[in-house]
């Protein structure tokens, strides 16, 4: 963006716009969090400041974790970007549905157990959906964390996991069921803690509006 | 083919007419208003059950129908309050049975959904529905109106109603909160709560209604109580336009008439370059048109009901209704 460079833009997300860029040789995303004008000027700066802050921090700490997510080089708080690897690979939204039973199954453990990390690691992702994990060579890299938080909480845990459901079944609903299942699978075989985030989970689903098991256990 | 709605879900008793053609002949509807406090269920159903006669007289005699001209019932089985819901469902399924016309179950969401694409002429949109009762990001994909954001407690309409009765304005209480912010310019922080595409109210309520009790300006605490709430919504619908790649949003419910959300969602999806409708007044609130011309859909889908299982679905999402006549 400085210079006067043309980037070319890859993405106008809902929430930033990713452009690629050249870093010293590196191919790197720039993710701009650019303003909306829909909002009033105070509460978009604070915002956009702190999941900038925010999602460097938890991609860095998450990767530290072994879970793969793309390295970042930079961050310009002034300009709300933050600069990281370009993962040249495809979103598992668009990818899911295309792959073999067996194959589903396997991604889906590994992305459970790469959620059991970040949680036994007290970070939680925020926006567990589809569209933010990238695969590439086999591998399943998280992306945006700006939602996300540190935190040891078992409610926080709870409403990631749930999240991660919520999303399988508005955007894969005939494989949710299954995906899920190997998402808990890979879940529980890392983290201790396991059972007790997957009974919030549906402590967290019978709060939702218009549950009817609700109604029939009380 | 005329089918004759019965709205009961809530505060509002409503009957409507409408033809197969999308011809709305008639919309008649009374609501229920609390002299003190928020809605009770019996209190609601009560009045319902003293105003139905009346009202179902003034829609045929509006309509210039007669009771045997039309073609079957559509009730708003759900998701509402249970005694509302039975009060209409009892009416319902007497003049079904009267008339013996087919009785045709509606679901009230699907309902805001489908008077908004006729009013708006809109066909597949990205649907911001908010009310009183309900606050929903949805979109039509495969068979069903899927929910793609949600509040995971109050909705929007009863975060600002209560907050107003809190405050002493009048009921109901959300287009006072939207006058009030107008005289509002300094913006007090409250806590916005996204959780992936979901949305939360209550906390953000308790902690207007502290600073209210704090002393802080009312006309402050209105603008920024809206800001950001809507600012919440606005977030949501975003993901939910990227996430559907929908070029049409559709802005229904009672809260659709706050022109400050109106203004905010316009800006949204413009920057997606998506067409921005917002269902007119008459059509925004509860009301008995939206269900008679849900109900020609259905019938024409041959969905119906027996008299002997019409029974009410206090919870029926809106994520599990068939809706057959999307399909292209």
């Amino acid at each position: 963006m400085d210079g006067g460079v043309t980037l070319s833009l890859l993405k106008k997300g809902a929430e930033a716009y990713l452009y690629i860029d050249d870093w010293f040789g590196f191919k790197v995303i720039r993710k701009v969090r650019v303003p909306k004008s829909f909002r009033v000027s105070i509460l978009d700066e604070q915002l956009r400041r702190f999941r900038t802050v925010n999602e460097a921090k938890l991609l860095i700490e998450s990767r530290r974790c072994g879970v793969p997510t793309p390295i970042v080089f930079d961050v310009d708080l002034l300009k709300t970007t933050i600069i990281m690897e370009f993962i040249e690979g495809e979103l598992l939204r668009d990818l899911l549905p295309s792959l073999s039973k067996v194959e589903r199954k396997s991604i889906c453990r590994k992305i459970g157990e790469y959620i059991g990390l970040l949680h036994s690691n007290g970070i939680v992702h925020g926006d567990l959906t589809t569209s933010n994990m990238i695969l590439l060579d086999g591998k399943v890299y998280f992306i945006d964390f700006g939602l996300g938080e540190f935190t040891r909480e078992v409610e926080a845990m709870g409403v990631d996991l749930h999240l991660m459901l919520r999303a399988l079944e508005s955007t894969h609903y005939s494989l949710a069921e299954e995906c899920f299942r190997s998402v808990v699978d890979g879940y529980s075989s890392v983290f201790n803690m396991a059972e007790r985030v997957l009974r919030k989970v549906e402590e967290i689903r019978m709060r939702g509006r218009y549950v009817s098991e609700r109604r029939r256990k009380s | 083919m005329l089918i004759l709605g019965i709205e009961c879900t809530a505060h509002t008793f409503g009957c409507g007419i409408a033809s197969s053609t999308g011809e709305i002949l008639v919309n008649v509807n009374d609501e229920y208003i609390p002299p003190t406090g928020g809605i009770h269920p019996r209190e609601a159903a009560r009045h319902h059950s003293a105003v139905a006669p009346e009202i179902l007289g003034r829609a045929f005699e509006e309509a210039g129908v007669e009771a045997r001209d039309i073609d079957g019932i559509a009730i708003s089985l759900g998701p509402g309050l249970g005694p509302c819901l039975r009060t209409g469902a009892t009416v319902a399924r007497a003049l079904s049975i009267y008339l013996n016309k087919p009785l045709i179950p509606v679901n009230h969401c699907v309902a805001h959904i489908e008077i908004g694409r006729l009013t708006c002429k809109i066909d597949d949109p990205l649907v911001v529905y908010v009310s009183g009762g309900n606050t929903i990001i949805a979109a039509y994909v495969e068979g069903k109106y899927r929910v793609f954001g949600e509040t995971m407690d109050i909705a929007l309409g009863n975060c600002l109603d209560v907050f107003a009765r809190r405050a002493g304005l009048p009921h109901p209480g959300g287009p006072y909160v939207e006058k009030l912010a107008k005289a509002g310019s300094n913006f007090i922080k409250l806590p916005y709560v996204v959780k992936g595409q979901d949305v939360s109210f209550s906390g953000l309520l308790t902690a207007a209604l502290r600073k209210l009790e704090e002393g802080y300006r009312l006309e402050d605490l209105c603008y920024s109580l809206q800001e950001v709430a809507f600012s919440m919504i606005c977030e949501v619908a975003e993901r939910a336009i990227a996430h559907t790649r929908k070029r049409k949003v559709l802005l229904t419910g009672g809260v659709a008439a706050n022109k400050r959300l109106q203004e905010m969602l316009r800006q949204v999806a413009a920057e997606h370059d998506a067409i921005f409708k917002v269902v007119p007044r008459e059509y925004a609130r509860d009301n008995g048109a939206m269900i008679a011309w849900t109900g020609t859909l259905c019938l024409r889908h041959n969905i119906v009901l027996p008299v002997e299982e019409s029974y009410v679905r206090p919870r029926w999402r809106l994520d599990r209704v068939d809706v057959p006549w999307m399909e292209a």
